[in-house]
């Protein structure tokens, strides 16, 4: 499985969209997609097309808002940005990913030292 | 509240979809754009540049598929889609769709025109007027009785001044004139209303003013009065400048002062107000004299209006109080006197509380016939569910969930309702006004029974017709859930007739509709016979070639004196007439619609038992009354011209007040003290139907008209003319004596004891068209069941025709089944019905609620069209070919 890709678990595709928001600022689709893919080293299987949905989803919740601008190459695009709201529920699902991944790492290690015995 | 704000962000981008879609689109490109252009930069050829962001993309479609699902309801899309493809459904079976619809619509219809006319004539009986649920009746009581009387006019005045709980209480009592416009002189209802009436009620004349404060003061002081738009329109011709000019009413000159709105009645369920006066003006309307300031006299009829937030229980102890205060004070005229507050729909005064019962019973036949079309529609969709069992199966099989095929079947279901409540609502707003033709008019009475079809009577329809939806598209959607898939996958043609797993559920809904339409045409049978019990009951005098009618002298200013002349002057014309054989004058005419007086007697030798204080009811008679209607006079004499005014006080007693006060003593030359007076027995008549046929033989006598005067006066004529030809001349001799008098109209006996027959008569019309309507829909049913059944066992059929079975038998194997089915509803009927029949006394006249007869022709009934229903299944077997049916499928 190393040679592959990861598969995003439910979730998290958003979670890395507001992140990135929270970071960068006002950026569009393509931006943003890009962006997550760089970060993650090409390490992340991410049709872009599904930063879509999962934009529409974060713009419902009243996470993040959209508009409508020009981009440097001057394209029209629409520009996300994160709101208030949207900083608060990041900082709330990044710790919860934290637990979650500590937890993980230290199940899995169990696991490991079991199966040396 | 996350879920709402989502939910409603979902709504918004549902409802913009299409706006939603062509901006996903727009960023969709761009976001193309840019990564194409990125790859450009990285040194691709255009064409590669171009497809590795398509690669990098993932699949456009898959991406609006996701967004709209991210972004949307999706219970709402697959509504959507259920309602489309439902409709789909229902258009590729359009016999099935109509049949539906047409049962369900019929069932709603009945229910919602019968909700209307409750709400119109019980609930809410007054469009006009606001708040009407802060509106009770007002009536006095007896101590030790149960019905209810008028209250004093002072007795109003103290509840108005002590009522603390209380807006307002107001007055209004029905009465009667002759109203002279022009050349035509007519009968007119109107009312005696207290000065605050308009404005408690809330209603605003169009032209002109209503009563003032302190109008309903002094003995005639304030001559006005207000009309109806329907008096304005009519008879003064919609004149704009009517308010200041003057209408003779009952002989006093009124001024009108203004014209009521449009669609304002007054406050009299059931029939329309013409004119209002106030009760200052009381004894020109009124008999018996002035009443305002006499604390005896309950004759007036109010109603209040209840402080927002107060409850009936609370108004009344309170009334109760006040009305406990004023016996200890005015124990003379108040002693066992009470107060009672009545809500609108149990008014006992007006029509509300006649058609109460007849309503309810109408609720009652309503609801079957909703549930007997609710099964049929339910067993209707069942039968197609089983038709449909293969389409199901696959979509199972291929992964529907089963919520989703109950969610499609469900959705059928509603949108049959939607056409049905639609279609039923039309109905009811067609029969808003059934109920006046149903009710026949008296003289002079404009009827007003509209039904009401406002929200909350469209709110209970809708609901009804949501919970009609989930009796009957619930059944085949549970069913759906249960399919065996590969069950079904592998054969589908084994159905065995009459057997088969689910054909119990088919069955009872056949037997509910076969039992309930059993027990609707029982009901509508024992009222039928009753009717006609009623109508050939002798009532003890004759009905036929007596003609009935009167002439208003109370309206037109005559005093005793003067009627007295015309009387006798009228009585001299009309037995001069060609045809006529006898007439007489009497005050009252039995089973009319006045009542008879009743007087305290005594009698020597009659000792009454304490609790009893014996009254008699009455009538004044003129002479040749008896001889004139025919009641039969077992001994004695009738009265003549010669027991006037100066001669001895006399009466005639019937058979039941002999044998109750002498005790097989001869009364004739015997004496009764009536009021203060004392009367001495001349004649003996047999006894006849006072006031209703349906009483029981009750006491009763009559005194001489000249000794007893009544300026008004039924006239009575034996004559062979028809009514027609003798209203003709009657009207001639009437205006001959006095141009400004109009005769009431002219019927026979036998007419006014059809009219007295009334709430019998809407009773069996609408049992019966509702009965007949239950019957024709069970018929439906058991032939949707047993068609469907001889479809499904074809190859039963044919396999046993190919074993020699004769088609007769098969024929009659097909009818047992569904006459078995009948039998089986019959029995439940029969026990439902003899349950149920007696709650129907009130309108039965010497008819037992198990009358044999009336079973007995329902069962006949039910089985000649269970027969019919089941021929054509029958028929059909009996023609199924063993080689074709082996073959199929």
């Amino acid at each position: 499985m190393s040679h592959s890709k990861l598969d995003l678990l439910q979730g998290t595709l958003d979670l890395m969209v507001l992140q990135t928001l929270a970071a960068m600022g006002s950026m569009h689709g393509y931006g943003i997609a890009r962006r997550i893919e760089q970060v993650s080293g090409d390490a992340v299987l991410l049709n872009q097309g599904t930063i879509y949905a999962s934009l529409v989803r974060l713009q419902q919740r009243g996470w993040i808002t959209a508009e409508w601008g020009t981009s440097s190459n001057n394209r029209r695009a629409k520009f996300y940005s994160i709101t208030k709201r949207g900083r608060k529920q990041l900082s709330e699902d990044a710790a919860y990913w934290q637990r979650l991944s500590g937890v993980m790492g230290r199940v899995l290690a169990l696991q490991e030292g079991a199966g040396e015995d | 509240m996350d879920w709402l704000r989502q939910f409603f962000q979902r709504l918004h981008t549902f409802l913009r979809g299409a706006q939603m879609d062509r901006e996903l689109e727009a960023e969709m490109l761009a976001h193309l754009q840019f990564a194409t252009e990125e790859n450009l930069q990285r040194g691709m050829s255009p064409s590669e540049a171009r497809r590795q962001a398509l690669i990098q993309f993932g699949g456009t479609q898959h991406s609006k598929e996701q967004h709209r699902e991210a972004r949307s309801l999706p219970f709402l899309d697959s509504f959507l889609q259920d309602v489309r493809f439902g409709l789909r459904m229902l258009w590729r079976s359009p016999g099935f769709s109509l049949l539906a619809i047409f049962c369900l619509t019929l069932g709603i219809g009945a229910s919602a025109a019968v909700y209307s006319w409750m709400e119109g004539l019980l609930f809410r009986p007054y469009p006009a007027v606001a708040h009407q649920e802060r509106l009770l009746a007002v009536t006095g009581t007896s101590r030790g009785e149960s019905g209810a009387t008028g209250v004093s006019w002072p007795d109003f005045l103290d509840l108005q001044k002590n009522g603390t709980l209380f807006d307002s209480f107001f007055v209004s009592k029905i009465m009667g004139t002759t109203l002279s416009i022009g050349d035509r002189a007519e009968r007119a209802i109107g009312s005696i209303v207290s000065a605050n009436y308009f404005d408690a009620l809330g209603v605003h004349p169009i032209l002109g003013r209503t009563f003032e404060p302190g109008e309903d003061v002094g003995r005639g002081a304030h001559p006005v009065t207000v009309i109806s738009y329907q008096l304005w329109k009519g008879r003064f011709n919609g004149d704009p400048f009517i308010v200041g000019k003057t209408q003779r009413l009952n002989g006093v000159i009124h001024s009108i002062i203004g014209v009521a709105p449009e669609g304002f009645y007054g406050t009299f369920v059931g029939w329309a107000m013409q004119f209002w006066v106030s009760a200052s003006m009381e004894d020109t309307f009124e008999a018996g004299g002035y009443k305002l300031e006499d604390r005896g006299a309950r004759w007036i009829e109010a109603y209040v209006r209840l402080r927002p937030g107060v409850t009936r229980d609370q108004a009344q102890q309170e009334v109760s109080a006040i009305a406990k205060r004023l016996e200890s004070d005015y124990p003379a005229t108040n002693r066992g006197r009470g107060i009672k507050l009545w809500p609108l729909w149990q008014t006992p005064f007006n029509n509300a509380g006649t058609l109460l019962p007849t309503l309810g019973l109408m609720l009652a036949v309503v609801t079957f016939v909703l549930l007997i079309a609710c099964a049929n529609v339910g067993n209707l969709l069942l039968v197609r569910s089983f038709g449909r069992r293969h389409e199901m199966s696959v979509r199972v099989a291929i992964g529907a969930a089963r919520g989703r095929l109950l969610s499609q079947l469900l959705t059928e279901g509603l949108i049959l309702a939607t056409f049905a409540a639609v279609g039923g609502l039309a109905v009811a707003h067609w029969c808003r006004r059934l109920l006046v033709l149903l009710l026949p008019a008296r003289g002079g009475i404009t009827m007003h029974l509209p039904g009401e079809l406002d929200w909350r009577v469209l709110s209970l329809s809708v609901a009804v017709c949501l919970g009609s939806i989930l009796l009957f598209a619930l059944v085949p959607a549970i069913h759906a859930s249960k399919i065996d898939t590969a069950a079904v996958l592998k054969s589908e043609t084994a159905a065995v007739l009459g057997g088969g797993g689910k054909s119990w559920l088919r069955a009872s809904l056949v037997l509910v509709q076969v039992s309930l339409s059993f027990v609707l045409l029982v009901g509508a049978g024992l009222l039928m016979l009753s009717l006609q019990r009623i109508r050939s009951a002798s009532p003890g005098f004759s009905t036929q070639n007596v003609l009935v009618t009167g002439i208003d002298l109370v309206g037109p200013g005559y005093d005793v004196k003067r009627a007295r002349i015309f009387q006798g002057e009228l009585i001299n014309r009309v037995q001069a007439l060609p045809g006529v054989e006898s007439v007489a004058f009497a005050r009252t005419t039995p089973l009319g619609y006045g009542t008879f007086s009743s007087a305290p007697v005594a009698v020597d030798g009659y000792v009454p038992p304490p609790d009893e204080k014996p009254a008699v009811e009455y009538n004044q008679v003129g002479p040749g009354y008896f001889s004139t209607l025919g009641i039969p006079l077992i001994a004695g004499r009738e009265f003549t011209l010669a027991d006037n005014e100066t001669s001895a006080l006399v009466a005639v007693v019937n058979e039941t007040m002999a044998e109750k006060y002498w005790r097989g003593r001869n009364p004739i030359g015997q004496r009764v003290q009536v009021k203060d007076q004392w009367l001495q027995i001349v004649g003996i008549a047999k006894t006849s139907k006072y006031e209703s046929v349906r009483e029981l033989p009750q006491p009763f006598f009559y005194v001489p008209l000249r000794q007893n005067p009544a300026i008004n006066a039924a006239l009575n004529l034996r004559s062979r003319l028809g009514p027609e030809k003798m209203a003709a001349a009657l009207a001639r001799e009437v205006h001959s004596i006095d141009a400004g008098l109009a005769p009431y109209e002219v019927i026979t006996l036998q007419e006014q004891l059809e009219r007295s027959t009334s709430p019998q008569r809407v009773a069996v019309t609408l049992t019966g068209i509702l009965g007949g309507l239950a019957l024709f829909l069970a018929a439906i049913g058991l032939y949707g069941v047993m068609a469907y059944s001889v479809s499904q066992s074809t190859r039963e059929l044919g396999l046993r025709m190919a074993l020699g079975a004769r088609p007769s038998e098969l024929f009659r194997l097909v009818m047992s089944r569904g006459l078995a089915l009948t039998a089986a509803g019959i029995v439940l009927g029969v026990l439902l019905a003899l349950a149920s029949a007696r709650l129907l006394g009130y309108l039965f006249y010497q008819v037992s609620p198990r009358d044999p007869l009336v079973f007995g022709s329902a069962f006949l009934v039910l089985t000649i069209v269970s027969l019919v229903a089941c021929f054509l299944p029958a028929w059909r077997a009996m023609r199924v070919d063993p080689i074709v049916a082996l073959r199929y499928e």
